[in-house]
């Protein structure tokens, strides 16, 4: 199994035999061996040709594409060869079952809010949002309706972003939560960071049978993989937030490593590549799974994640969220 | 032709993986029919390929696909050969060239088997005697039962669990 590859440099990918070579735009090449690739996920400005892609493809390696300000753009899926009629419709069943849409919805929310209120457990002075959070989870679970439990969350949610101005140091806060276009930096993290786990959760998801496209808690209508943005809910804050929180309190991140437009910051080429090193070292992190009896890493804990939706799905066990337990 | 015959062969067809898959675990054979598939991202699965495909390579006859079902690994003369990693799971190799010559006999071809270890340099005859082919009559009944049930068959630990492709989709 492969891993990701972060590509900034401006210049070229292409196929040579059995490798692949990426060539930046002074000439510099670097061969990289096929099976050490999982996923390419390119920032800078790439030329690429089918000859490269039907590689990739026939190879079974994802090609995630973002644009200039760093947001997710699109990607290169080979043909899926993952498919089970079977599991696409019992996803469709329970989508389509009130019941059973809101039991999954619900436990997405569930694992989402806990992982909120086990970052802020970590800082002083959180106590009143920790407090928000648990009053939400509570009106959350005597919901009937999607819709609100999605407004559970979002009140749980800036609540929790309101902690950041706590726990953030070194210059660094948030008034509120603003994605399209991010107004300020944190803002610019927090986008960056989440498209990042919403892309690495679509890799994962890939790599199984569930149909990106069918959700529970975001509505399918959503024209994203949203069943990727109900994954990652619950991953954001387990595995992007305590980078950020690392990055701006340890002072390793700054405000020059942001660009601000009219209306619109982002981060600039030094951010993200600071942003990534630890987002990618957190990602390989391992953890002894207690139930496995094995090292796993946080990206196999999201891939464990769909083993256990599917395993749901099929009537084999019911799902319940991951809880970091350490 | 087998006069003994008395249950519906067509109805219970199926491919040689499932019946080796049935003596390896139900609950994996159920999985793999509903196309809940790991075998793409297992080393141990790759292993076997390249064993496969880089063995005996001066035989003619290589991965013969018989009506778009079973697979034969390599048929001569008077004999069908199955090629595998190791004997550890001997027991669900042999059912499955059992099945195969099973599955010959009713198309009106007798031949005999021989399991080849190649990594291990052993080999193993299998005749399809007349007990063997009621052993192999009650497996394609039994696969055909649990493909026919509505959810996995139940977790159940097994010493080679550990080694399987599925191990973390079981048990995590």
């Amino acid at each position: 199994m492969g891993r990701p590859y972060y590509i900034f440099s401006n210049g070229r990918i292409k196929r040579k035999e059995n490798t692949v070579y990426i060539e930046n735009e002074n000439g510099d090449k670097k061969a990289i061996p096929v099976e050490d690739i999982d996923t390419i996920h390119l920032y800078g400005e790439v030329d690429l040709n089918t000859k490269l892609l039907n590689f990739l493809s026939q190879q079974n390696k994802i090609v995630h594409v973002y644009n200039y300000y760093g947001f997710y753009a699109g990607s290169f899926m080979p043909r899926d060869r993952n498919v089970s009629g079977e599991l696409t419709v019992r996803q469709v069943e329970h989508y389509l079952d009130p019941e059973r849409r809101f039991f999954i919805a619900f436990s997405f929310v569930e694992g989402a809010m806990f992982h909120m209120i086990r970052n802020l457990r970590e800082y002083k002075d959180t106590l009143e949002f920790q407090e928000k959070i648990k009053t939400e989870l509570a009106n959350a679970s005597e919901t009937k309706s999607i819709n609100e439990l999605m407004g559970c969350e979002g009140r749980a949610r800036d609540a929790y972003y309101q902690a950041f101005n706590t726990i953030l140091n070194n210059g660094f806060s948030i008034e509120k939560r603003e994605k399209r276009p991010p107004g300020n930096p944190v803002n610019a993290l927090i986008s960056f960071a989440n498209s990042m786990i919403y892309s690495t959760v679509l890799s994962e998801i890939y790599h199984t049978q569930l149909n990106p496209t069918i959700s529970y808690l975001h509505e399918p209508r959503e024209r994203r993989y949203s069943l990727s943005l109900d994954i990652a809910e619950i991953f954001k804050p387990l595995i992007a937030d305590p980078v950020i929180f690392k990055l701006v309190n340890n002072n390793m991140i700054r405000l020059e490593d942001f660009d601000e437009d009219v209306n619109c910051c982002y981060m600039n080429e030094t951010g993200r590549k600071k942003f990534l090193k630890e987002f990618d070292q957190k990602l390989t992190t391992t953890i002894k799974h207690r139930k496995l009896k094995r090292n796993v890493s946080y990206r196999t804990l999201i891939r464990l994640e769909c083993y256990k939706l599917i395993k749901h799905l099929i009537g084999d066990e019911l799902y319940t969220p991951f809880k970091a337990w350490w | 032709m087998n006069a003994n015959i008395d249950i519906d062969f067509n109805n219970l067809k199926t491919t040689g993986i499932k019946v080796n898959y049935l003596y390896v675990c139900e609950r994996k054979l159920w999985l793999f029919d509903r196309g809940i598939q790991m075998e793409s991202r297992s080393d141990k699965v790759l292993m076997g390929k390249l064993l496969g495909d880089n063995s005996y390579l001066r035989e003619d006859k290589k991965e013969i696909l018989i009506d778009n079902l079973i697979n034969i690994d390599i048929v001569g003369d008077d004999e069908i050969r199955e090629v595998k990693y190791s004997n550890r799971l001997a027991h669900a190799d042999r059912i499955q060239i059992l099945y195969y010559l099973y599955y010959l006999k009713q198309l009106g071809i007798e031949k005999r088997g021989v399991i080849n270890y190649p990594k291990m340099r052993k080999r193993e005859e299998i005749a399809l005697t007349s007990e063997a082919e009621r052993e192999v009559e009650i497996a394609l009944m039994r696969v055909k039962e649990i493909l026919m049930l509505n959810k996995p068959p139940q977790l159940q630990r097994k010493p080679y669990c550990t080694k399987c492709a599925y191990y973390e989709f079981c048990w995590g």
